[in-house]
């Protein structure tokens, strides 16, 4: 069968891939550079029995899509900065009642208004911890349009798979920029439903997970009948302030995703078995960090890349494996502080050779950027 | 036929009520049970989605479907629940903090939404959950625990911004007024669209006692006189100054819902 490719921008793939993960409810707030996808939604939604809503604001798109998951809808948000700080409140209401969702964000430059329209990846901290209480959350990062897709289906199938909101951390070059795209065949990504209750309506416990640690979600309007709430609960969904209750809550909310942290963690590498130079990026500074290899090689310095693709739970394993084997690591990322080169730090220790390369001007980091630390990182360490 | 109890949508294992003695939400409560037994709501096909407050704990002794919502979030959570699927019975319950207040947004465009939603607000003029700090409903010069000398600002009519925002059906009622305020809890519901009902209610622990109505019934009789029919409002000499209220159906609209809306947009979206 022939099939027809599309010259299409990411956040065009975004919303393709949350229609074909089964997205039939989108709720949320024009911003850029997200409103494209909003744009899409409000399109193809009503065409497919799904719905679009243009809410008030991005607190309300955040409620929204929770209240329309709990009637067995996949639903989802779009937004980027100050969109996604308002969302923050009702995204750990999904952590805590354990609502799958997906929420984007694609990331451009602050702090606040900031440069509204330029790229940057300054929330990945935010999106780890922006929400008051503790909790584990799980966040991918695209570098392509074809990523845009492929990992807005697989954020539809964790979050459906561990009842959890997934953040897709995309950012404005990767939302922006126009690709040749395929869409695949149906069947051909692995399309994950919710777990629904097998049990009797009247032993029905909305919270108490099955051996899997995971518990069966039902809709409302089924013959299940059943309670949720934003305060701490048992099993049976209703307040429990209890303190071996809350204990057991707080637990199980990381446990569960603790416990498929190796299913959940997705990164690709790009010739590290010989590398001496380790490039550690994430989004759309994959690829000018897999060009700056490549140049790297040219010159004789042997580098190579492991992107990111899950951002949280943190890779740590993956990097220290190949952080181990590194003569010098070098993290690029379009921020000040270094969200994840900390991380990386945190993970292969002070001794290790450690380079960053950041920008913060709402300027793409390009591979000379990242070529010229790799070769400092040469003459100073190789 | 026999009354209504609402007894089959009372969860009588979280008894006794956490209320206060004296609070009105006991009576806003029953009204609701007995309007949906009443109206035959299933449990499985209704939604309770109730926001932050005391009123907002409600939930916890209802038997449909439940959701206790963030504070002041509850509308926007109510309308993804509506507009995914339209089917459901949903029922929104506030407190004066949750609907026009914090989440005054919210309650503005739900009503110009129009949204199969039915709000029911108790209005008890200040942040009962919290110690009694004052609220968008507060009325001017009042007393609270962060007014201490009169409240500076004047207060909102939840009835009036629900009229003027679109909604299709609006009344007061008070918890003193309790058969009319469970009328108007069944009209609410039975109407398309988005429905507000405020029931005035005391909260004797905190507003009252900061206001010289220490005792519920002090409280009770003070709602028994201010809420007064509209005829009898009009005839009031600046009734502002008196603290008269209007009781009984505000708003009787007919306008299509946001579903029937969207309806006719997903056929023109198969057209084009």
């Amino acid at each position: 069968m022939q099939r027809e490719a599309k010259l299409i921008q990411g956040n065009q793939a975004i919303a393709e891939g949350a229609i074909y993960a089964g997205a039939r409810f989108f709720a949320g707030y024009p911003i850029t550079p997200s409103s494209e996808i909003a744009e899409e939604c409000s399109r193809v939604m009503p065409r497919i029995g799904g719905v679009y809503m243009q809410m008030e604001d991005e607190i309300a798109s955040m409620g929204a899509i929770v209240g329309a998951s709990l009637t067995g809808a996949k639903s989802f948000t779009a937004t980027s900065g100050p969109g996604f700080s308002l969302m923050q409140e009702n995204l750990g209401f999904a952590v805590m009642a354990e609502v799958p969702c997906v929420v984007v964000n694609v990331q451009r430059s602050g702090p606040s208004t900031g440069l509204a329209t330029k790229p940057a990846q300054s929330d990945i901290m935010q999106v780890r911890w922006g929400r008051h209480g503790d909790q584990a959350v799980i966040a991918l990062s695209p570098s392509s349009v074809m990523e845009c897709f492929t990992l807005t289906v697989e954020a539809f199938n964790l979050a459906e798979r561990f009842r959890v909101p997934v953040i897709l951390a995309a950012d404005e070059i990767v939302a922006h920029m126009r690709e040749n795209f395929t869409l695949p065949a149906p069947g051909e990504v692995k399309v994950f439903d919710r777990k629904k209750p097998s049990v009797n309506p009247d032993s029905y416990k909305p919270f108490e997970p099955g051996e899997d640690g995971i518990a069966p979600l039902a809709a409302y309007g089924s013959e299940y009948v059943f309670h949720v709430t934003s305060s701490m609960h048992g099993p049976e969904g209703f307040s429990n302030n209890s303190p071996a209750n809350a204990a057991w809550k707080v637990a199980q909310l990381h446990k569960k995703i603790e416990r498929y942290r190796d299913e959940i963690v997705i990164t690709k590498t790009f010739d590290v078995e010989d590398m001496d130079v380790l490039l550690i990026a994430f989004g759309a500074v994959t690829r000018a960090a897999r060009a700056a290899a490549l140049e790297a090689r040219k010159e004789g310095i042997k580098a190579g890349v492991l992107q990111l693709v899950t951002v949280w739970p943190f890779p740590d394993r993956e990097i220290a494996e190949l952080g181990k084997k590194a003569k010098t690591v070098v993290v690029p990322e379009m921020n000040y502080s270094g969200q994840v080169a900390g991380e990386v730090t945190r993970v292969l220790g002070p001794a290790t050779d450690i380079r960053r390369v950041n920008k913060y001007n709402g300027q793409i980091i390009t591979p000379g950027d990242i070529l010229e630390e790799i070769k400092r990182g040469a003459k100073e360490v190789l | 036929m026999s009354h209504a109890t609402g007894q089959k949508y009372l969860k009588q294992d979280s008894l006794p009520l956490m209320w206060c003695s004296g609070c009105g939400n006991g009576v806003v409560l029953g009204a609701l049970l007995r309007a949906f037994e009443e109206m035959g709501f299933k449990k499985n096909e209704t939604v309770v989605v109730t926001g932050i407050g005391c009123w907002g704990k409600a939930d916890d002794y209802i038997t449909t479907n439940a959701l206790h919502t963030t504070h002041g979030r509850a509308l926007p959570f109510a309308t993804g629940i509506k507009a995914a699927n339209p089917r459901l019975n949903v029922v929104v319950l506030m407190g004066d903090g949750d609907s026009v207040t914090i989440g005054g947004n919210h309650f503005v465009h739900a009503a110009r939404r129009n949204i199969d939603l039915t709000a029911i607000v108790v209005n008890n003029y200040n942040y009962g959950m919290t110690g009694g700090q004052f609220s968008a409903t507060t009325p001017k010069d009042s007393y609270t625990s962060t007014t201490a000398y009169g409240n500076p600002e004047r207060d909102l009519d939840i009835c009036a911004l629900a009229d003027v925002a679109g909604a299709n059906y609006v009344a007061r009622s008070t918890v003193y007024h309790g058969y009319d305020l469970q009328n108007h809890i069944k009209e609410a519901i039975a109407r398309k669209g988005f429905s507000v009902v405020e029931a005035v209610s005391p909260c004797p622990t905190h507003f009252g006692r900061n206001n010289k109505m220490k005792v519920s019934v002090e409280m009770l009789k003070w709602l028994k006189e201010k809420g007064v029919s509209r005829e009898k409002y009009l005839q009031l000499e600046s009734p502002e100054q008196k603290g008269y209220f209007v009781i009984g159906k505000l708003v009787d609209r007919d306008a299509p819902d946001f579903s029937a809306c969207y309806e006719k947009i997903r056929v023109r979206a198969l057209v084009v």
